[in-house]
């Protein structure tokens, strides 16, 4: 294995050995999953907005370059500076030049993705700038010195009485108090006073309109609002993928986005940023900034089956729904992007020599793409991963990275065997008479019947038994 | 899926885990289509749908075998398979498997004429039950693949609510997967038993004596699961608890 690949077997290995944490999944889980459920109980309503939200993405995506294009156009016309980063360590150098330049000593943020993607964080912190997530789930999760585990409810693995004691540890003269409302209030009281004093205001954008150069951004708290007018300068950090046309093509997304995540109809705040304060006007940024980010997604675009990853609203649905992510958690992928989504997008991303064992933790059972409202093939696309890891010169990023001559012998071993009536009938007889010999200590079986009895090979096989009941052939 | 009218003869796709582990299943199956007076034909020379190596990423391997199985079924009698991950293998993965190939005309037309055992039974067939057997309590696992490619949710449902002495309670998280996935349990076997594990318990919660359903991937797990932490509730194919219902045993 190589030595930087992050290790998922291992670490949801340490997860399932956890039972708080567990315990804290399942239930939270279960519950997101019948709230979803709740919104969307009208399955013909349900039918309607996934397509009508699946083919703004589709349209969207359908036009990117000419989007990209016009955003930047309309943007730069409403006064925001648009920036254009292929890497993430472009899109940090861009980021710490406007620090740089405005002097800046402490950043607050709103909840993104992307810049988890970029680890700006850390980034920051490295060149003495104080970054505070404002987002209560972030913030709690940057207090922990961890990272989110989930992308709509960052902090969703703790129990109030983990916050609780993580405050208690944390945060000057907390009370400790396993009580919800204080431990909020608490959080509040810190961040009202970072956002008063904080020199520049960060955020994510769930949607950018092409036709109006407006920045859409969806959030419960009212912190997003707060990063994005108080502080003298905005940067906002998209993936290239965010795009939409035109303004009609938001009310879609953000309306799927909360019903599909946490099951609420909609959001507290809906901010559309078009732009920083005018003469005259008494509030908002001086200076706005947009930085665009590539990081792989225009060779993903470039593939028209992997394009579809790039339709995703990041919703969260997917992760809710898998019954990978509900039993180990998202800290187990040590990836920004866990569960369904990030199986197929963090391989995409960073390439197969590093993560090519993500889109095998799956059991290719389908609930995430009956779930997702914007109608990816999330296992489709994961298939085709997997054929990409063990054969090279693919689309993706290090094909042929997992290649294995072993394994590649097992399965043309296989194909063989099933490929020839005579050599299948032989090989069928043979582990119908011998194969429950096989001792339970080989190594295979014995990860099997660790929670399993041991499959009993059945003394004929059906091939037999139909020739004997003259079950005719032809 | 638009029904058919009722054909006289059909074919027999066996599956290689019935084929090895659950032939029993399999011959019930056989049996029950017989009872409604069909021919049924199973050819000798199949072996697998390919699925194996086609979910592992070696997509040439699978086609070979695939391809293996497509002179069998001649003609346009419908193929009748006792999984919903095979069915749903050839139905919905044929078609992309032979893209472009010079069968893949075949490939399609083959994979247009499968059908699910339990589809096939309410939907072509329209079977009428008796039940012979004892009171009993069952639950019905649902297979991800049944469900989710094949479209497969009150079919066998349908089938166990025919039966007069039987008393289906519906599992609480009917359709989560119970962590089988084929390689998956392989790979991954500290999540496959956690799935397993939520699976059973669930099952337990029923108080079901067995727990019906029309895969054999998924019965090897939860059977050996419930085998294994000494539980009182079993796995049985629906297709042999059919069979056992209406003979009475
Ligand atoms: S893949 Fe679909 S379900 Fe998952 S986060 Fe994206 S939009 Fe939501």
């Amino acid at each position: 294995m190589d030595g930087n690949a992050p290790d998922f077997a291992a670490a949801s290995r340490a997860a399932l050995a956890d039972p708080q944490l567990r315990g804290n999944f399942r239930r939270a889980m279960d519950g997101l999953m019948s709230k979803r459920a709740a919104q969307f109980a009208d399955a013909g309503e349900w039918t309607g907005v996934r397509a009508l939200a699946a083919s703004v993405r589709l349209r969207a995506l359908s036009k990117l370059p000419e989007l990209l294009e016009k955003l930047e156009e309309t943007c730069t016309r409403n006064g925001i500076t648009v920036h254009w980063a292929a890497t993430t360590d472009e899109a940090n150098a861009i980021a710490l030049d406007i620090l740089h330049r405005v002097d800046a000593k402490l950043v607050v943020k709103g909840k993104s993705m992307v810049t988890e993607e970029m680890h700006l964080n850390a980034v920051l912190e490295k060149d003495g700038i104080e970054v505070l997530e404002s987002d209560l789930g972030e913030y709690i999760v940057q207090l922990d010195g961890t990272m989110p585990s989930h992308i709509i409810m960052p902090a969703i693995h703790l129990n109030t009485k983990q916050i609780a004691h993580l405050f208690k540890r944390k945060i000057k003269d907390a009370e400790s108090r396993e009580d919800a409302a204080y431990l909020t209030d608490l959080a509040r009281r810190v961040l009202r006073a970072k956002f008063q004093a904080a020199d520049v205001g960060m955020s994510g954008v769930n949607a950018a309109v092409a036709e109006t150069g407006t920045l859409c951004l969806i959030e419960n708290e009212g912190n997003g609002r707060m990063c994005t007018t108080v502080p003298p300068v905005h940067i906002a950090f998209m993936g290239l993928e965010k795009v939409v046309e035109k303004l009609e093509d938001v009310p879609p997304v953000i309306s799927l986005l909360p019903r599909s995540a946490t099951g609420q109809p909609i959001t507290t705040y809906v901010n559309m940023i078009s732009g920083p304060r005018k003469d005259g006007e008494k509030d908002g940024p001086r200076e706005v900034h947009l930085v665009i980010l590539d990081n792989g997604r225009s060779s993903i675009y470039a593939d028209p089956e992997l394009r579809d990853t790039l339709r995703c609203i990041r919703c969260g649905a997917c992760m809710n729904h898998c019954p990978v992510y509900t039993k180990v958690g998202g800290h187990a992928y040590e990836a920004p992007y866990p569960g369904p989504i990030g199986k197929i997008l963090v391989p995409q991303i960073e390439g197969l020599a590093k993560r090519g064992a993500m889109p095998h933790a799956c059991t290719m059972c389908n609930a995430c793409v009956e779930i997702c409202p914007v109608k990816i093939p999330i296992v489709e696309i994961m298939g085709r991963l997997r054929v990409e890891a063990v054969k090279p010169g693919g689309a993706v990023k290090d094909g042929g990275a997992k290649a294995s001559r072993t394994e590649a012998m097992v399965w043309s071993g296989w194909a063989a065997m099933n490929a020839s009536p005579t050599a299948y009938r032989v090989a069928t007889l043979a582990m119908s008479k011998l194969g429950n010999a096989a001792p339970s200590s080989l190594p295979l079986l014995k990860e099997w019947t660790n929670v399993r009895t041991k499959p009993r090979f059945a003394g004929r096989t059906l091939h037999d038994l139909a020739r004997a009941k003259g079950v005719p052939d032809v | 899926m638009s029904a058919i009218p009722k054909p006289t003869r059909v074919y027999y796709f066996g599956t290689c885990l019935v084929d090895l582990f659950f032939p029993d299943a399999g011959m019930a199956g056989i049996e029950l289509l017989q009872s409604q007076g069909l021919t049924v034909v199973f050819p000798q020379g199949q072996s697998c749908c390919g699925q194996p190596a086609y979910n592992s990423g070696y997509r040439a391997d699978a086609l070979k075998v695939a391809r293996a199985q497509l002179e069998l079924f001649p003609g346009d009698d419908p193929i009748v398979v006792p999984s919903g991950s095979c069915a749903g293998m050839m139905k919905k993965h044929w078609p992309d498997l032979f893209r472009g190939e010079p069968d893949e005309a075949k490939a399609v037309q083959v994979a247009a004429r499968v059908w699910e055992l339990t589809q096939f039974l309410v939907h072509v067939l329209d079977v009428q039950l008796t039940d012979k057997g004892e009171p009993v309590r069952v639950t019905w696992h649902a297979s991800c693949h049944a469900q989710r490619e094949m479209g497969v949710v009150e079919e066998p449902k349908a089938l166990l609510r025919q039966l007069a002495n039987v008393e289906l309670v519906e599992l609480k998280r009917e359709k989560e997967c119970c962590g089988f996935g084929g390689t998956f349990a392989v790979r991954h076997p500290e999540i496959s038993a956690a799935m397993v594990g939520d699976k059973v318990a669930d099952i337990e919660g029923t108080g079901a004596a067995r727990v019906v359903s029309g895969d054999c991937g998924c019965l090897l797990n939860i059977s050996g699961a419930l085998e294994a932490g000494a539980k009182a509730a079993r796995g049985q194919h629906i297709a042999q608890f059919l069979k056992e219902r209406i003979h009475g045993r």
